[in-house]
């Protein structure tokens, strides 16, 4: 396994590359955004990494609840913190693209609103896992992560009935893809799936290292509570 | 279930009887509500057709803060002297417990709004253009929906370090849309422009989708250990 981690990063690193030249030269430019639409070679493939990280979560959530397995609750950390860096990267993408297209850098449009709420969500969730004692972080943070996911419908129903109450200009839904252009997109959701998953996989590891060290520490502190209890009460009585 | 009914009583007949004699929730709710009112009222200055369009937001969002302060009372009572750690040794229910724990709430939220609708009336000039019956649904709604998830994360909260700000942070963004439809919907009885119909829908769907979600997890964060 650990062989394969290096052949995944070259394979990224290969895959980027080649993902940036297509999307920056080989694509065709657009008709009447011009240029300024090739970002959507990076919004819209962090966007479906970051849903596709955020389901990872909750699935792992869910196993954690029912099986109490540690693996899973390491999977679920890492896939909600990958996830908000990927979602951040498609909010600002999207502001950037948007202040030159619509004119605005922001709207409470549909998927704007959701992506945003999500966001909110996953921030809190990480938050929460910051903050918790250690023992039952993962217990609370799978709970919080199935509540979220009870969310996701509603917010969606209220953005949705919210919207069309008060209209605003619509964003370029329906319409086709020029087939060159989705294939482009197609490859840079590839890049940037491997870019998370090898992300994930250097955290993970991460993640296991750092609490066989707590661990490790934790035990040792138990083992020796007779030799450094003196120790540290006579630097007290020093300072 | 008559265990789970009579435990619940028990539990909401002790914290009633607590929160009568000492008044410490009811009061800090208040005094934070009309505070809010009085700040909003001298930043924003409406008049009385605009206030009837912003007054659901700011009904709301005070509402919420208040509810923020008596929710982070909630469990502080049973932590202090190891009743909690107590209740999970015993063969009661979780359930029972956290039900009391919401109605109380409840029923102190909705003694707060009924002691500060009076006031907004007053200081914003406010009568409502659309039915006001529904009013009373949207507030009990919306306080069931704010209520049931705060009490649950309240109880989160308590596994954390600084439970205060925890709270707030958890309770917000998953009630984005709960918050959204009490407002919308007060906002819409109030201007009788549109119909309130489905806010109101929306708000029974999340408090039913929360309530059952809460009742299935609570035994886990209750044990949490």
């Amino acid at each position: 396994m650990k062989r394969a981690f290096p052949i995944l990063a070259v394979l990224t690193g290969v895959l980027l590359s080649y993902a940036l030249y297509e999307a920056l030269v080989g694509a065709p430019t657009e008709q009447t955004m011009g240029d300024v639409q090739r970002i959507f070679y990076y919004h819209v493939p962090s966007a479906l990494t970051a849903f596709i990280l955020f389901f990872i979560n909750l699935f792992a959530s869910l196993i954690y609840l029912v099986r109490r397995n540690n693996k899973a609750d390491i999977v679920a950390l890492v896939a909600a913190e990958v996830g908000v860096v990927f979602c951040t990267v498609n909010l600002v993408t999207g502001s950037i693209w948007a202040r030159p297209v619509w004119g605005i850098w922001w709207t409470w449009d549909l998927r704007l609103t959701l992506t945003l709420v999500l966001w909110l969500i996953y921030v809190s969730y990480l938050v929460l896992r910051r903050f918790s004692s250690s023992g039952q972080t993962p217990l609370l943070a799978a709970v919080l992560s199935v509540f979220g996911a009870l969310d996701v419908p509603l917010v969606y129903f209220s953005i949705w009935f919210f919207r069309t109450q008060h209209p605003q200009p619509v964003i370029g839904g329906g319409g086709s893809i020029d087939p060159r252009m989705l294939h482009v997109l197609l490859i840079n959701w590839l890049a940037f799936s491997c870019f998370a998953a090898l992300v994930c996989w250097s955290r993970y590891r991460l993640e296991v290292l750092q609490r066989e060290v707590d661990e490790t520490l934790a035990l040792e502190a138990l083992l020796e509570p007779r030799t450094s209890q003196p120790r540290t009460s006579r630097t007290g009585s020093d300072g | 279930m008559s265990t789970i009914a009579g435990l619940t009583r028990a539990t909401l007949a002790k914290d009633l009887r607590l929160e009568w004699r000492s008044k410490d929730a009811i009061n800090s709710m208040l005094f934070f509500s009309l505070l809010v009112v009085v700040i909003f009222s001298f930043s924003f200055d409406p008049t009385a057709e605009e206030s009837r369009r912003i007054a659901g937001g700011l009904v709301w969002v005070a509402f919420l803060f208040a509810a923020v302060v008596a929710l982070n009372q909630t469990w502080a009572r049973e932590v202090r002297n190891q009743v909690l750690d107590a209740y999970r040794v015993s063969p009661a229910p979780p359930n029972a417990l956290f039900l009391a724990k919401v109605v109380g709430n409840f029923i102190f939220v909705s003694v707060l709004q009924a002691l500060m609708t009076p006031l907004f009336i007053v200081f914003y000039n406010l009568r409502a253009l659309g039915p006001v019956y529904q009013l009373p649904i949207v507030a009990a709604l919306g306080t069931w929906a704010l209520v049931v998830n705060g009490t649950f994360f309240a109880a989160m909260s308590l596994r954390t370090r600084s439970r205060e700000i925890m709270l707030p942070l958890l309770l917000f963004p998953i009630s984005i849309p709960a918050l959204l439809a009490m407002v919308e919907a007060t906002g819409a009885i109030l201007t009788g422009e549109f119909s309130a119909k489905f806010w109101i829908v929306l708000l029974a769907a999340y408090d039913v989708v929360f309530t059952i979600a809460s009742l299935f997890l609570f035994g886990f964060v209750l044990q949490a250990e």
